[in-house]
């Protein structure tokens, strides 16, 4: 059977397991609808989080990103996984017994202000909408290179089946959905690993082959070292750039994956505090699963690729080369009119006076889209289609379950947080949920659309997400439960001054005149979320600490949510 | 629960996540990125220590740390009778 055949066949099958579990496990009431009803198991629940929270960039583009950037690709290692760590900590067991639905819900209450309240949705609603772009964009991508259909009807086709699920189940229909959809990723994922970690190193398990032999006896980072060196890149296992931006880096990327309130609000869905914490266990047991097997895949498809195509005639290379060159995410150019592939590092001026120009090469010739490594490492490595095939349905499931996820946070920010606690205090359960499906449909519609005519911003989604979330949600969240006088007041002056600041700085060096050589101590526009963060937390401060304390009742709740005992389930106040 | 018992919760429950949150520090920070030059020196089977850490080792030191906090907040809970049944 040919890749198409298998591919459609597998994607087909999936499809109509998640179809199949979002009618199984409709919603019936609102807490069902943004909460899953608060009865769902923790390992359960961990699954579902870990499906929820990899979206396509973890799946596609993480092991590429790593591939290309080497040690230095740690940042996304560490940040991503690091930060579920401080969630799992400092937030998620004390937001539960608090038993609202939302984050916003949170801010608005402990911090008394419907002003507080507003901002939060406002961030809320940003964060959720340009992720959710992103990974409408890998459904198209995946869709048209593999099932050879315009990008445009993939990201339809995309939009169709998150439509169906999410508005039909809710939370409830979602949780049980992505708990298929991990399933679908990880196999996915793992398959291809363990068949080129068996190839390449003669080991079963990815994460020890990493640090395996090759056929000719040499250790596999070793070699992946010399191929780096000898094309005039920095060695793969060792540091090149400064490491305080990549201190900054991986510290925004943390802080922001605790503050990404599509994650925070899979916690309100388990029955006890208890049960919390031990499902974000669960979920980073899960997610670590793929996140330990991502730098095994980097390093297996660099070398793979660099030993395959450098320095090779051009027409005699495998069928694989020329299918990813139609998609534009593989390019060559013969520069010196040689016919062969020659891939190096034409940055590195030494390198191209000296040794490049003495063997003829005219310029790097080869450029590869970091996408494609995870979905072209199969064909390279020469798998049976079967396995190809998978791995576009785990992309899918990652891109889908993510978008799902997020869409939720929308509708519920928008007919919880802003109707319902805002607008229309009198709303009742039934409209209510009405509210939330008409939201949420219309959140797929607009998320359908800018997958179509993608805003330039798009591809700067980690800078915005994540510096944003760590500059405003996290400092807020975390003294809100740590910090009995933490006031409106300060609250609200750090969250801005940290949004502001993040804002600013991202928008002049991403957008504006700003150059590379100018950035603050060499911070990038990644890693300055950290700084916002900071200056959040010195501007709560300050500020609380020439202004009244907050009321009785909101110090006696922050004391309460202190203690596990008597978290009820979330329901509506 | 009376005051000075809450007190003393909360402190047991700020000071156990501190021992926790500097292992994790300690981990990712530490080995994965401020120590990396000196640890890649030392060498196990193929991989630079340091290098391991950054991509490996931190993260299966996060995955423990959350099951003991999980296990030592329990034990702090039933202690203190604020455990849910």
């Amino acid at each position: 059977m040919s890749i198409q055949l298998w591919t459609y066949l597998i994607v087909g099958l999936t499809f109509a397991l998640y179809i199949g579990v979002a009618i199984w496990s409709r919603a019936g009431s609102t807490s069902e609808f943004y909460v899953a009803g608060g009865g769902v198991h923790p390992i359960v629940n961990g699954m579902a989080t870990a499906a929820d929270w990899m979206s396509a960039a973890s799946f596609i583009s993480m092991a590429g990103l790593i591939s290309f950037m080497g040690y230095q690709g740690s940042q996304y290692l560490l940040g991503w996984t690091g930060g579920f760590v401080l969630l799992a900590l400092l937030l998620a067991p004390y937001l539960r017994k608090f038993g609202k639905f939302t984050v916003p819900d949170f801010i608005g209450e402990r911090y008394y202000s419907q002003t507080a309240r507003v901002v939060a949705v406002i961030c809320a609603l940003f964060i959720s909408f340009t992720y959710v772009i992103g990974q409408m964009k890998g459904v198209g991508v995946a869709f048209s290179r593999f099932l050879e259909i315009d990008y445009n009807y993939g990201v339809m086709i995309g939009v169709f089946i998150v439509f169906f699920y999410a508005v039909l189940g809710g939370m409830k229909g979602i949780t049980y959905t992505q708990v298929a959809q991990y399933v679908v990723l990880i196999f996915a994922y793992l398959i291809p690993a363990i068949f080129i970690s068996l190839l390449m190193v003669n080991h079963p398990v990815p994460q020890l082959g990493l640090g395996g032999r090759l056929s000719d006896g040499t250790y596999l980072l070793d070699k992946l070292d010399q191929l780096s060196t000898d094309l005039g890149f920095a060695a793969y296992t060792t540091a090149n750039q400064g490491s305080l931006d990549l201190f900054f880096v991986t510290a925004a990327l943390m802080l922001g994956t605790a503050g990404l309130p599509h994650v925070i609000v899979r916690f309100f869905t388990v029955p006890k505090v208890a049960d919390a914490r031990i499902s974000a266990g669960w979920a980073l047991l899960f997610i670590a699963l793929l996140y330990t097997t991502a730098p095994a895949i980097a390093a297996f498809a660099k070398t793979n690729l660099v030993t395959t195509v450098s320095e090779q005639q051009h027409d005699a290379l495998p069928g694989w080369f020329s299918r990813w060159e139609k998609t534009g995410l593989l390019q060559f150019d013969d520069k010196n009119g040689d016919g062969r592939v020659q891939y190096y590092n034409d940055n590195n001026t030494a390198f191209a006076e000296n040794i490049a120009a003495a063997k003829g090469w005219g310029g790097n010739e080869l450029r590869v889209d970091n996408d494609i490594m995870v979905l072209a490492n199969p064909e390279i490595a020469q798998l049976p289609a079967w396995v190809i095939a998978l791995v576009v349905a785990g992309g899918l499931a990652a891109a889908l379950s993510t978008a799902a996820g997020l869409l939720l946070v929308i509708s519920s920010s928008v007919s919880h947080d802003l109707l319902k606690k805002w607008l229309m205090p009198e709303i009742s359960e039934r409209d209510e949920l009405r509210a939330a499906r008409v939201a949420i449909a219309a959140a797929v519609v607009i998320a359908g659309y800018f997958g179509i005519n993608p805003p330039g911003f798009v591809a700067q989604v980690v800078a915005w997400a994540f510096g944003l979330a760590a500059a405003s949600f996290f400092p807020a969240i975390l003294l809100g439960i740590f910090s009995k006088r933490m006031n409106m007041q300060g609250a609200i002056a750090g969250m801005l001054s940290g949004l502001i600041f993040t804002g600013s700085y991202i928008i002049y060096f991403k957008y504006g005149a700003g150059k590379a050589e100018d950035y603050w101590w060499g911070i990038s526009p990644e890693g300055i979320g950290t700084l916002g963060m900071l200056i959040n937390f010195a501007v709560s401060g300050i500020v609380s600490a020439f202004t009244p304390p907050p009321p009785a009742a909101v110090q006696d709740m922050v004391e309460d949510i202190r203690v596990p005992r008597g978290a009820a389930a979330a329901v509506q106040h | 629960m009376d005051a000075t018992k809450r007190k003393l919760y909360w402190r047991k429950n700020l000071r156990f996540l501190l021992i926790l949150l500097t292992f994790w520090f300690l981990v990712s920070y530490g080995c994965g990125i401020l120590w990396v030059e000196q640890l890649n020196a030392i060498r196990i089977g193929g991989f630079k220590l340091g290098f391991w850490f950054a991509q490996q080792g931190a993260i299966y030191v996060f995955v423990v740390l959350i099951f003991v906090y999980v296990y030592g907040m329990n034990k702090i809970d039933r202690s203190f009778d604020v455990n849910e049944e």
